[in-house]
Order: structure tokens, then sequence, then C-alpha cells
């Protein structure tokens, strides 16, 4: 039988995920069909009641894949809650009866990249040591470029003149990265499409909207789980800045979050667990640069952010800065997030006006 | 001087270190009133809406304390060895209470043994701000300590002589403050010793024992409370008749350890409480009662 690995989506980093693991591999790599309706569904339908909503999409997007004959399933989330996905998620899977292997790759509460090592070693017995950090290198490379093209792709759309410019030169850049094959191409190809993005005509005005996007890392990295609120900001002219990505949290996270805590030690003694730190440090950050307005996003029930969701209102009371606390769950609407955010809007420019 | 400790989330497990470590240092111990309604309406000002019941009383009761007394003590716990990690929720207590209530009247101690291997001397430098005399601080912590360790030895050895007693026995696997709060268990344990049921506690199995066994059913956990539960399952599983799981209802690491436990547990009934605000007894007490008519039925059907 043919090995087939399979994994869940986050955002379009399926693109770097996928090169990594069929070039270390050699083995058929299946990406899952995009997050809709159905995924959702399929996962809520076998997770526990108030687990937080990423468990539930992962599951969707394990079944899903499953049912495409998939049967290694790869699982690398780490942190608070993210860390004991693995085991609960296998144990409900089996009981549904799918035959498959499960492979985690958290070590101590860390993605270990010699456990993927191992994984890959015993698929691939001709994969060596030297082999694999080439790829792991070429791998970060792209996902590095991704997020540096995307900052720009955020600080721009928002003024494009022709609608949805940006939005077709990405696609396409996206299909193009797909066929990628070593880091020069990459490198090449984001420096081709960061003149593109360029040379796009923009009107930008003087005095547009600023607001900062912080929170739990998957509702803002998944456009799907917080129905696309990003874009939908977009839309609206407002330039939007958003620090966690995930070259922030392989690559950054290690070295900067102490100094966050000092950032934020006037309001913050300790460490308040995953992305709790940042989310305030990042506020008090842009309610000094006078930012417009803050969105906190997270998913129903995450607790680090919920630590962090009354300190952000007393930043909000003194600074005098707008927060916007919306938490997403699989079963509510979208129409009440649109409402809510087209008030948010609205409070900001009478705010500006006001001035 | 007045110390002021609130009832919820942890006193539970520290309520002799605690006791007589403050009444060494000459404190008087300031406790809030029993839990009611009002407590948690007052906690839901000073909490957002999707966080947990006891965290929710644990504000109100801080609330209620804030004019009683001196200081209240607050801990901040994160980790207690390399691998292990507790719920998010106590990482960021201290800085939710002072932020919420504005106050600096706080003692707190922080320990965190993955970053700091010598953060259990930070319950010595809480000492040291009510009584500067280091000495009679680190006598009366050693006391404490003991004191702590007797209590804990005798639940667990109490609970071994409830073994070797007929009745029927129902493991109940809770944090204890959930347990320990009358507003939360009060009536679930009421019926059960009305029925002739004999509870095993969970968390009164010795830590070392449960941290250990806990590896052979579930290999990755990580939170050192929800471990010393689910030990205990694998200790007492050949001695008892049935499983009753008790959360409250958005409780992060229960809701996934929970749902794990009863897929895994097959030859032994369970039963799945979750506590809300707006929880009736009623519904509670039918739960319980088909809860124990499985339990009896199941014994008929083997004979």
């Amino acid at each position: 039988m043919s090995k087939i690995i399979s994994f869940p989506h986050i955002g379009s980093y399926y693109i770097p995920v996928k090169y990594f693991f069929s070039n270390i591999t050699n083995q058929e790599i299946l990406v899952p069909p995009p997050i809709t309706k159905k995924t959702k569904n399929l996962g809520c339908k076998y997770s526990p009641d108030f687990v937080c909503v990423p468990f539930k999409y992962n599951l969707g997007n394990y079944i899903e894949a499953l049912e495409q004959k998939a049967n290694i399933l790869v699982q690398a989330g780490g942190g608070c809650r993210y860390g004991y996905y693995a085991e609960l998620q296998e144990q409900i899977l089996r009981d549904l009866g799918y035959k498959f292997t499960f492979v985690n790759f958290i070590h101590n509460n860390h993605v270990s990249i010699f456990k993927i090592y191992k994984f890959a070693k015993q698929q691939n017995h001709k994969l060596n040591i030297f082999k694999y950090f080439y790829y792991l290198i070429s791998a970060l490379t792209i996902l590095v470029t991704m997020d540096l093209l995307d900052k720009y792709y955020r600080k721009l759309s928002p003024f494009e003149e022709v609608k949805s410019s940006f939005k077709q030169q990405k696609t396409i850049y996206e299909k193009k990265l797909l066929q990628t094959t070593g880091i020069i191409k990459t490198i090449s190809l984001y420096f081709k499409y960061k003149k593109i993005y360029k040379n796009i005509k923009i009107n930008k005005p003087s005095n547009h909207l600023k607001v900062v996007m912080l929170g739990e890392l998957y509702s803002l990295m998944e456009p799907y789980s917080s129905y696309n609120i990003e874009q939908k900001l977009m839309d609206y002219n407002v330039e939007i800045t958003r620090h966690t990505t995930m070259t922030y949290l392989l690559l950054q996270k290690k070295f900067k979050l102490r100094y966050y805590l000092y950032k934020a030690r006037h309001y913050i003694k300790y460490h308040l667990g995953a992305d709790a730190t940042e989310s305030v440090a990042l506020t008090l950050k842009y309610a000094k640069k006078k930012y417009d307005g803050i969105v906190h996003i997270k998913s129903f029930g995450c607790t680090p952010e919920l630590n962090a969701t009354s300190i952000l209102d007393k930043i909000s009371s003194d600074y005098d800065i707008p927060v916007v606390h919306f938490s997403f769950d699989a079963s509510d609407s979208e129409t009440g997030m649109i409402t809510r955010i087209e008030a948010f809007y609205d409070m900001l420019i009478n705010k500006r006006n006001s001035r | 001087m007045k110390v002021g400790i609130p009832t919820s989330l942890l006193y539970y497990r520290y309520k002799y270190l605690w006791i007589t470590y403050f009444t060494k240092l000459n404190c008087k111990i300031v406790k809030p009133s029993p839990t009611t309604i009002k407590t948690i309406n007052l906690g839901n000002i000073y909490s957002p809406d999707e966080t947990c019941l006891p965290y929710k009383i644990y504000m109100g009761q801080i609330y209620e304390l804030l004019d009683k007394c001196n200081y209240i003590v607050v801990p901040r716990i994160c980790s207690y060895n390399n691998k292990e990690n507790v719920c998010v929720r106590f990482n960021g207590l201290y800085d939710n209470v002072v932020n919420c209530f504005k106050t600096n009247n706080i003692l707190t101690y922080n320990i965190d043994q993955k970053k700091n291997k010598l953060s259990y001397l930070s319950f010595i430098k809480m000492g040291l701000k009510i009584n500067k005399n280091i000495f009679k601080v680190i006598n009366s912590y050693i006391k404490a300590l003991i004191i702590q360790k007797k209590y804990n030895k005798n639940n667990h050895n109490y609970q071994e002589q409830l073994l070797s007693i007929t009745n029927k026995k129902v493991l109940l696997v809770a944090h204890p403050y959930l347990i320990e709060e009358p507003y939360f268990s009060k009536e679930i344990i009421n019926y059960l010793t009305n029925n002739n049921i004999t509870i095993l506690h969970a968390y009164k199995l010795h830590h070392k024992i449960a941290k250990k066994l806990s590896l052979s059913i579930s290999p990755t956990l990580y939170w050192t409370y929800s471990k010393e539960l689910i030990g205990a399952i694998k200790y007492y599983y050949e001695h008892i008749d049935g499983i009753i799981f008790l959360t409250t209802f958005p409780c992060g690491p229960d809701s996934l350890v929970n749902e794990l436990m009863i897929r895994k547990i097959e030859d032994k009934p369970t039963l799945n409480l979750i506590i809300d605000e707006s929880t009736s007894t009623a519904g509670l007490e039918t739960r319980l009662e088909s809860f124990l008519d499985i339990i009896n039925t199941k014994e008929k059907h083997y004979e």
C-alpha cells in the first residue's frame, strides 16, 4: 500500500509544509481540501463541547484527508492546549474506525526537528542529515518570504485602485510558489512579486485609519475561522498591522518574548502564557504610537488571551485607544461579526473626525 | 495584621501550608463568606464572560476581602518541574488581580521551576514583606511544609481505609476547588452519601504515585493538576464501580483530558457532569439517579 501523508491546514502555510515533507520523505503528500462548512461540521460533530475551535477545524481536516485515502497523519501544534491535541485526535479518529498512523512532532511542548528527522528517515532511507537541513532551510525560506510579502499585501492592498488586483497577484504567486525547487528560485520569486506589488496603482489618503490585529494564533492566521475579518477591514480602506505570523512563532518568539515582557512591565509582572504577553506589549506599543484601534481576536474559551483581556481593557481606558474583542466559535454567525466590525469602523471614523 | 485568603482555586491544595505559615508569622487569617450567587455576580463584573466559574468566584471573593484585611494572598504558578505546566489561568492570576482591583496590597510568590530552579524561595521572600526576621520566616515555612505534608498523607491513608468497605464505590475525578467548594458539590455529595455510596476523591491520592501512574494512561499529558487526577483512575480502578467527572463550563485542560479518559475507560460506567452558572439541581439529580441505576443493574447483569 502506498503511503500518503496529510496534515491540517493553517492559512496558506501548506505550501512550505508540502514542499518540506515531499522532499524529505519522498512519499505522496495530500493537501487536505480547503476548509469549508463541511469541514467545520465534521469537526464539531466528533469533538468535545467546549474545546477551542482549532481542534475542531483540525479534526475536520483529518477526516476529509482520511476519506481521500491518506494514511499517515501529522500533528505539530505546541503550546497551551495545542500540545495535547494529538493524543485526543488520534483516539477520536481510531474510535471512528479509520486505519492510519499518527505522528506527533511535539516534544516537551515544542516542535522537535529531531523527531521529524527520525520520522523522515523511516520513510526514506536515502535521507541524510545534510539533505535534511538543506530542505529545512529552504522550507523556512519559503515561509519567511511568504510572510514578508504578506506584510506588503497588508500595507498596500487596502488602497488599491482596481478592486482585488492584489488578490489576483497573490493567488498567482502562491501557485508559482508551490512549484519552487530551491532557495534561489524562492528568493527571486519574492523579489519579482515585491516589484509587481509596488507597481500596482494605489490611492493612499494621508489620513487613513490604522488598526492592529492581535490575539490567538489560529484565528489570526486561518482566515476561514475568523470569517476573513482581516480582508473585511481591508475593504474599508483600513491599514492593518499584524505581528503574529509563522515566522514570528517559529523563529523570533524565543528571543523577543523577554523584550515584550520588559516593555509591558508597568502592567504585567509575569508571562501570561502563550501569546498573551505579546498582546499586552503590542497594545501598549501601538497605543503610544497613537494608532486608531485594536482588534483582539481569539477562539472561544482561549485561556491565555482571556488572561490578557482585562489588562487590554485597562490599557484601553488609560491611553484612550478603542479595543474590540472578538471570540470565534464554530457555531456563531458571520452577520453578527460583520455588524460589530461595521460599528467599530464607524466609531473609529467618528473619533477621528471629532479630534 | 490581617491576611485574606480567597478560598477558590488553589486554597484547598495549600490550605495548611498557608494557614500555619501566616499564623506563625503572627497574622490573623480572614476568609471570605460562603459562596453564593452574589459572589458570582460580583466576580462577573471583574472578569471576562468566557472565564471559568471558579475564577469568577475568586474575583468576587477578592472584592469582598479588599476592605477587610491588609494583604491578600494571590500566588502565581507556572510549572513545578521541567516537563510539566499548569493551566494557563494560574499564570496570569496575579497580574489580572492587580490590574482589575488596582491595589498593591497583594502577597505573591512565583513558582516557575522551568525558568528558575530556586523559585520556591519566593515563598520566603513573600514572608519577609510581613516579618523582617528571616529566621522566623524560614522556621515557619519549614513547619508549615511539614504540617501540609502530614495532612496530605492523612488524606491518602484515610482513603486507603475506605477501600476495605464493601459498599459501592464511586471515584470523583475533579479539582479540589470544585469538590471542597460547597456551592458546586454539596448536592452531588449529599445525594451519593444518602444512597449508601462511598466516595473516593481522585485528588486525595498521593501526588507522586498519581503522576507515575498517569504516564501509562496518557503519555503526552503535561498539566500537573490533571496528571494527579488521572493517575487516581488507574490506582483505584479495581476497587471502584463507577467514575464521575466533574468540571465547570469552559475549563481548558478538562475539556480535552476528560473526553480522552471517557473514551479510554471501557468497562466502567462514567458520568460527565458539567457545572454552569445556571445549572439546576433537578437536572443533576436525574443524571445521578440514572447513573446509580446503571451501577446497580450492571452488577445484577453479571450475576
